[in-house]
């Protein structure tokens, strides 16, 4: 990495050839052994490591708009482990460690920065909590303590010891939060995957998942028909409506969710800070500005619209958190779309239809996940079928057999 | 802020109310087996489309059923559940020896 950096520096041609990452749009084949539908960092990340590690490169990954334009462009690029499961702290806490190596993995830098995510604790009963994750992640290799108000003063000296009259107890530390350039982790999966042969089509939508006997045999596209030896589905905010294409429902409810961005600053806030009871995370960006997110919608809906209500209920409390940033004028808004179970754990692995393998129900917490659920959703493929053993717990069976994930770290807000 | 119509008070802000999911076809909970009872809690349609939902407006504990499309957010329809529903869905089980 760092020699091709120089010479790229030292170089007076822009080295134009070498930048054009992807193939330009060819035909699709009639057939390819893998069909991986979406082209966002799940959907990329999989063919990467099918190619990379299992030598399966007649792989085709069809996007209905373009390379990492759905939620992988919407989510606020946070990387954490420090879950409440064991399942689940396995699973992430690996995801951690690939995304530590991406950027000399790919050589292409994804900007991964890791300065440590706050949580703060504002009730007795939120410590308690705070405890058992320490525990478990320390047990599963992941870096979490918990630390007092004086270290949270300071960590973070801007932060209001007593927002909205909730003064802050103590803290969830986890020195392995970062955040990493969300468009540059599905670009540098997307350039991996393609030099391998993978082909990445653009622009093209599945209308329908052809099953007979059930087993998927073709999907039907805006260019036409494909047939194909096993499908993907990696269309988080879109699951339940391709599942039903397929011919099965989802334990999924779809809701907006809304983030923000204000305009830049110079560099005041190192760590991540979230609060679950007041509905808040905040980070600044390398660039500067200051980015709030807060909890899903309140009722389900299928835009990403913006509400006042929302931007009111999560600024209030962010203010709260930093009263020094009352004054800040707000650059941008959005939304993206999550799909949420009712464990806030993933669906992943078997569907109904026996070669349709499922990478769903990533609510918001699917970025995060992304090397890991490529890796995991390649050794499935390549398995045919066989479930890894990290992603055993997150099967749309458990739902049948009462046997949820309940994994209360999930989000920043919603619990 | 978005009005919802509640056919019990009228228009009101739609902070004031709570989702309350799908309305589905309920299997009968005596006879039916664990499968069916899981596919009834957990898996939903989730389609884009005019759904017909539960609501709760909070405020007055009233539940009622609304007519909703997923993707413009517009209500259609709100109405009282006695358009849809006769009778009352008795759940107590077998009575058992000691509490009689």
């Amino acid at each position: 990495m760092p020699f091709s950096l120089l010479k790229y520096g030292l170089n007076s041609d822009f080295p134009y050839e070498k930048h054009a990452d992807l193939p330009s749009p060819s035909a699709l084949k009639s057939h390819y052994d893998v069909v991986i539908i979406g082209g966002g960092g799940h959907g990329v990340a999989t063919a990467y490591y099918l190619a990379k590690y299992h030598g399966i490169t007649n792989v085709a990954v069809l996007e209905k708009g373009y390379l990492g334009g759905g939620n992988t462009a919407r989510n606020t690029a946070v990387i954490r482990s420090n879950y409440l499961t064991p399942e689940g702290v396995k699973f992430y806490t690996e995801s951690v460690k690939l995304f530590k190596e991406l950027s000399n993995e790919f050589d292409f830098n994804i900007m991964y920065s890791q300065r440590g995510q706050l949580t703060l604790a504002h009730t007795d009963a939120a410590i308690r909590g705070f405890r058992q994750r320490v525990a478990i992640n320390k047990h599963y290799g992941g870096q979490s303590e918990l630390i007092d108000p004086q270290q949270i003063r300071e960590l973070v000296p801007s932060l209001n010891m007593n927002p909205a009259d909730m003064p802050v107890l103590a803290g969830l530390w986890h020195t392995d939060g970062a955040t990493a350039r969300h468009d540059a982790v599905a670009w540098g999966y997307a350039k991996g995957a393609t030099s391998r042969g993978v082909e990445l089509h653009q622009l093209t939508e599945v209308t329908d998942v052809e099953v007979q006997q059930d087993k998927v045999t073709a999907v039907q596209t805006n260019r036409g028909k494909i047939s194909c030896g096993a499908v993907v589905q990696a269309v988080s905010g879109h699951s339940s409506i391709l599942a039903a294409k397929a011919g099965f429902k989802l334990p999924i409810t779809t809701y907006p969710l809304q983030a923000m961005v204000t305009l830049p600053v110079k560099p005041f806030l190192d760590p991540m800070v979230s609060s679950p009871s007041l509905h808040c995370y905040v980070q600044q960006t390398s660039r500067g500005e200051l980015v709030f997110g807060g909890g899903s919608d309140p009722y389900p809906l299928y835009s990403t619209r913006s509400t006042m209500d929302l931007k009111e209920g999560l600024l209030a409390n962010a203010v709260e958190l930093f009263p020094a940033i009352a004054q800040m004028r707000l650059m941008r808004q959005w939304g993206g779309l999550t799909d949420m179970t009712s464990d806030y754990s993933p669906v992943m692995g078997l569907s109904p239809v026996e070669n349709y393998y499922l990478d769903a129900g990533w609510g918001t917490w699917g970025f995060k996940a992304t090397p890991i659920c490529g890796k995991t959703m390649a050794q499935l493929v390549a398995g045919n079928g066989k479930v890894p053993e990290l992603i055993k717990p997150f099967s749309m069976e458990r739902f049948y057999r009462f046997a949820q994930v309940n994994e209360m770290g999930a989000t920043a807000a919603s619990h | 802020m978005k009005m919802i119509n509640c056919p019990l008070n009228g228009l009101r802000n739609s902070s004031e109310f709570v989702y309350g999911g799908e309305v589905k076809e309920m299997p009968d909970h005596r006879n039916c087996n664990d499968r069916e009872w899981a596919e009834y809690i957990f898996f939903h349609e989730n389609a884009v489309a005019v759904v017909t939902e539960w609501w709760l407006h909070a405020p007055s504990s009233y539940w009622f059923i609304g007519e909703r499309h997923t993707a413009s957010d517009e209500f259609i329809r709100t109405y009282d559940p006695s358009e849809r529903f006769s009778t009352r869905v008795e759940f107590a089980g077998p009575v058992v020896e000691s509490e009689k």
